[in-house]
């Protein structure tokens, strides 16, 4: 491709349809890829070149634009080439303009963060262009702080705009974020608000580096919005779009605040050379050039041989537990302590004690509250009981399902309620969790089981093993050492633990609506009600509990918060992994016709990323068990 | 053989009340009555006849707030005392007085005991917390101007004063402040100049007491943690970690040397007061007679070496004296 140099006046407009048709059959990479790099550098210093390239983008036929413009925001290697190459087609053209500032950023979000660097670096370069991105700062801050958007697109769309609006924060300057300073504030609470409100940690996340970022850029001075979240690459990432070094600093980079308060604050009284306290780091007296009489020898030291250290005890029998954990004496705070920390090795040293008073013990450890700052409180009592339960299923499930769904118990409460019932039924169901107090894999039980948003990857795993261990036909031999077996004693219990749990789902109380507001606890509830059909396998109720928990999720499938969702598809796949084969297919026949066609139509069109994974494996499953019977012969 | 160690020489009850500090006055001549102070959380000062080992008087000035500190100045007529009640109370008590001649508010609702030294005949120097969360005031007595306020810059974080020793080198020399502070470091400050020369810091935990030895230009801190921490002051006025002691139970609340510099002793959490060697910190005794908590520990100011004693007051409400060590 090679043009005429020169003052002739020559028409390119056909080169222009060549390029548009070329681009909308798809061969953007093949001509792009020769024509920008060629482009780019006979446009770095030539006005007349830049002035052809932008004649001959403008040329392109408006059906064809979209494909040219795509190309060529994908292709530039940076927004200062991208605004030589284009010039200020997005003012001039209307469907280009359509394109980048609508297509590119609302309605498709699988570019990459270069490419976004590019379009909206190209939008900031020209003043002509501001104001289109000062628009699309507008359009993306809607989109971020409509709830309906945020409840229901993918999280990688979300993750886009989050991205996009980063950057065009980057690129403003004073005079804009004082005139749009209002809008900012209002866009940033209300959507900082539904990002809280959602279940999944991602999404939260988001939400509250995004408001940092606007918080910052335009509070520069006085406080400024900060949360707590732990750092991961993706805020890391994020962060860092908030900062522009581009190679002509058109854009200030932010500064550091922490920094600069460093740097400003004035050190008034302590002088230069003592400014630095010295750490404890001890100089070790020099014996030798000690040269003064040791009087010291003269003093003679008394026995010490009595002075040890203090213990205090903790009471030897439950009774005296309770009598301290109840005890309105704040006095003793020791021997508080001390009870907590013993209580949980008491409880299972001495069973029969402790069946006499299990559900008070139950009681008192739902309500205990840390009087003194001891390390790993919360974990004490969660052992606790677990040990409680553990000892004395029957009556103790009973309470707790119970208060799970009573009057005056905090959104946390509701929530240990579930962990301890999936802990203690591990036990339970486990024959190599019998007796050791420390689960060597589960060191906090509580977040491994009932994880947020890594349940699906949690599950994957389990269920990929179970696949295994199942569809392996031949015999390793000698080699691996039995387990000890016991007598399962979840078997008996199961029912106790499970039914409750699963019965007034939809009857609201004054304080808690499960399927209202408080759809965080719902999503908790069904992932454990998953957990629990998964240990129940091999139990008498598998079967009933199999019925019961179809009918739960038959009620709750269109639930519009994802982590519920997911939690449906972890049951369905525990369901399938749990109760025998036979008993699927000769009890709950229909109802497994009307879930496939159900998981059918999550694997397309659910928006969240994780139930179409879950829902394609649930279906493989259930290939797989059919197979598995056909194979048999009956 | 070691000893198994001495009890204590006599026991004074009937405080009532937990003891929070203590201060002798029998440095006068032998026919002075050797008298010991005592201040209690109920509020009164206690004024032990150590003859008769029988309380003599009962103050009450800090309208039923605890005291917690109570110094001498320059003899048992004049007496100084600083309770929670945020006011610092002088009281005359010559000739069977007992009246409080002046009064400091403070505005301090912390626990930070002041610390007097004289500067001349008649004035003092008092050093105390203040009212603003970090500072540290001097006052001069008995005219109760401010000399400074010792405030550290902005941004150090170093939370409260929790102990004070103001001192001097000699007599005409400046005079420097010492404050731990509730961050676990200790602060010198130059009071004339009203800056901070050097800062160190000892603990994790916040310092409990601190007492200085000007002689050897080395002082020792106790904390809530286990270990006690042993400084030195070089020539250029900075402070230095000399040596760390480690104990056997955590919390010490109150650390005092012995006039003679040979001995100190420590008020532990764990009931027991420790007695170590100043020079290298040996270990020397550990006395074992309190129930609670020993909130604090006094050496006597006796003329004649052999009557020195040692109190110990506790949460328990006794106030247990000891003889220990005298002969040396």
């Amino acid at each position: 491709v090679c043009f005429i140099p020169g003052g002739l006046d020559c028409s390119i407009s056909f080169v222009s349809h060549v390029l548009g048709k070329v681009c909308i059959h798809g061969r953007q990479k093949e001509i792009l890829g020769v024509l920008v790099p060629c482009l780019t550098d006979l446009t770095k210093s030539d006005c007349i070149w830049q002035r052809i390239c932008w004649r001959l983008v403008e040329c392109v036929p408006d059906r064809w634009m979209e494909a040219v413009v795509l190309g060529f925001v994908q292709r530039a290697p940076g927004a200062d080439v991208l605004s030589r190459l284009l010039g200020n087609l997005v003012v001039k053209n209307k469907k280009a303009q359509f394109v980048v500032t609508q297509k590119m950023l609302l309605l498709q979000y699988g570019h990459t963060t270069a490419v976004l660097q590019n379009l909206l670096g190209y939008l900031s370069l020209e003043s002509l262009r501001r104001t289109l991105l000062l628009r699309v700062l507008q359009e993306l801050l809607e989109t971020w702080s409509s709830s309906s958007a945020v409840k229901h697109s993918p999280a990688e769309q979300q993750l886009y705009i989050s991205k996009a609006i980063l950057i065009c924060l980057s690129h403003l300057k004073e005079p804009e974020i004082e005139s749009c300073r209002q809008e900012l504030l209002t866009s940033m609470m209300e959507g900082v608000k539904c990002h809280l409100d959602s279940s999944l940690p991602q999404l939260r996340r988001l939400g509250m580096v995004v408001a940092e970022s606007i918080s910052l850029k335009i509070n520069t001075e006085g406080p400024v919005l900060k949360f707590e979240y732990e750092e991961d690459d993706e805020t890391r990432e994020l962060k860092s779009l908030l900062v522009q070094t581009p190679p002509f600093c058109v854009v200030p980079s932010l500064p550091d605040d922490e920094r600069s308060e460093k740097a400003g604050a004035a050190l008034p009284l302590v002088p230069e050379s003592h400014e630095k306290p010295h750490t404890a780091a001890p100089v070790m007296p020099d014996e030798e050039s000690d040269a003064e009489l040791d009087s010291d020898d003269d003093l003679i030291p008394y026995d010490m041989s009595e002075d040890k250290e203090q213990k205090i005890k903790a009471p030897v029998y439950i009774r005296d537990c309770i009598e301290v954990l109840t005890g309105s004496r704040s006095e003793d705070v020791d021997k508080w302590e001390a009870t907590v920390k013993a209580l949980e090795s008491l409880v299972r040293k001495n069973p029969a004690a402790t069946r006499e008073v299990s559900v008070e013990l139950a009681k008192i450890l739902l309500h205990l509250e840390e009087k003194t700052c001891i390390e790993g409180f919360v974990e004490l009592r969660q052992r606790a009981q677990v040990a409680v339960l553990t000892t004395d299923p029957i009556p103790v499930a009973k309470y707790l399902t119970s208060q799970f769904y009573s009057l005056n118990y905090s959104l946390r409460q509701r929530m240990d309620i579930l962990d301890v019932l999936v802990l203690a039924a591990q036990e339970l169901s486990c024959p190599s969790f019998h007796g050791k107090t420390r689960h060597s894999g589960a060191q906090k039980p509580c977040i491994q089981l009932l994880p947020g948003s890594d349940s699906s990857k949690d599950w994957r795993r389990i269920v990929d093993e179970r696949i295994k261990s199942k569809t392996r036909r031949f015999d390793v031999g000698q080699s691996r050492v039995e387990l000890a077996s016991r007598p399962n004693e979840f078997n008996s219990v199961a029912g106790y633990f499970f039914f409750p749990l699963i019965q007034h789902f939809d009857r609201p109380l004054t304080t808690f609506d499960l399927l209202g507001e408080d759809h965080l606890v719902l999503g908790r509830l069904v992932h454990t009600l998953a957990i629990l059909m998964y240990l129940a396998v091999n139990t008498m109720a598998v079967t009933a509990m199999g019925k019961a928990l179809l009918e739960f999720i038959w009620a709750l499938r269109f639930h519009t918060d994802s982590y519920v969702r997911q939690g449906l598809l972890s049951c369905i796949s525990s369901l399938l992994l749990s109760v025998p084969t036979e008993r699927i297919l000769a009890d709950m026949t229909e109802e497994m016709l009307e879930t496939q066609s159900w998981l059918g139509d999550v694997m397309e069109k659910d928006p969240d990323g994780d139930c179409r994974r879950l829902a394609l494996q649930n279906l493989l499953l259930m290939e797989n068990l059919k197979k598995k019977l056909e194979a048999v012969p009956s | 053989m070691a000893l198994p160690p001495p009890d204590p020489q006599f026991v004074l009850r009937g405080t009532s009340a937990a003891v929070h500090t203590l201060h002798f006055s029998c440095g006068g001549p032998e026919s002075d009555i050797p008298l010991l102070f005592s201040g209690s959380e109920n509020g009164f000062i206690h004024v032990w006849n150590l003859k008769t080992r029988r309380v003599d008087t009962a103050l009450d000035g800090h309208g039923r707030k605890s005291v917690y500190c109570v110094e001498t100045m320059g003899g048992k007529d004049r007496l100084l005392s600083q309770g929670r009640d945020q006011r610092i109370c002088l009281w005359d008590l010559a000739e069977g007085r007992t009246s409080v001649t002046d009064s400091v508010f403070t505005e301090h609702v912390g626990f930070c005991r002041c610390s007097l030294l004289k500067v001349a005949q008649g004035r003092w120097l008092m050093a105390m917390a203040a009212r603003g969360l970090e500072e540290v005031q001097i006052l001069e007595l008995p005219s109760k101007t401010s000399v400074c306020t010792l405030k550290p810059e902005a941004g150090a974080k170093l939370g409260m004063p929790m102990c004070l020793k103001l001192w001097q080198l000699n007599c005409g020399s400046q005079p420097v402040l010492l404050a731990g502070y509730e961050d676990g470091s200790v602060v010198l400050w130059n009071v004339s100049m009203g800056r901070a020369l050097s800062q160190l810091i000892c603990h994790q935990e916040p310092v409990m007491s601190l007492d200085f030895d000007s002689e050897k230009a080395k002082g020792i801190s106790g904390s809530s943690e286990k270990v006690l921490s042993i400084w030195s002051l070089n020539e250029q006025q900075n402070l230095q970690v000399y040596k760390t002691h480690e104990l056997v139970n955590a919390g010490i609340s109150d650390v005092t040397i012995r006039p003679d510099r040979k001995i100190l002793a420590t008020a532990g959490w764990d009931h027991r007061i420790r007695i170590f060697g100043w020079k290298k910190l040996k270990p020397l005794a550990v006395l074992d007679y309190h129930t609670a908590t020993v909130h604090c520990v006094s050496f006597s100011d006796h003329s004649n070496p052999q009557q020195r004693l040692l109190a110990a007051g506790s949460k328990d409400q006794r106030i247990s004296v000891w003889s220990i060590y005298a002969q040396t």
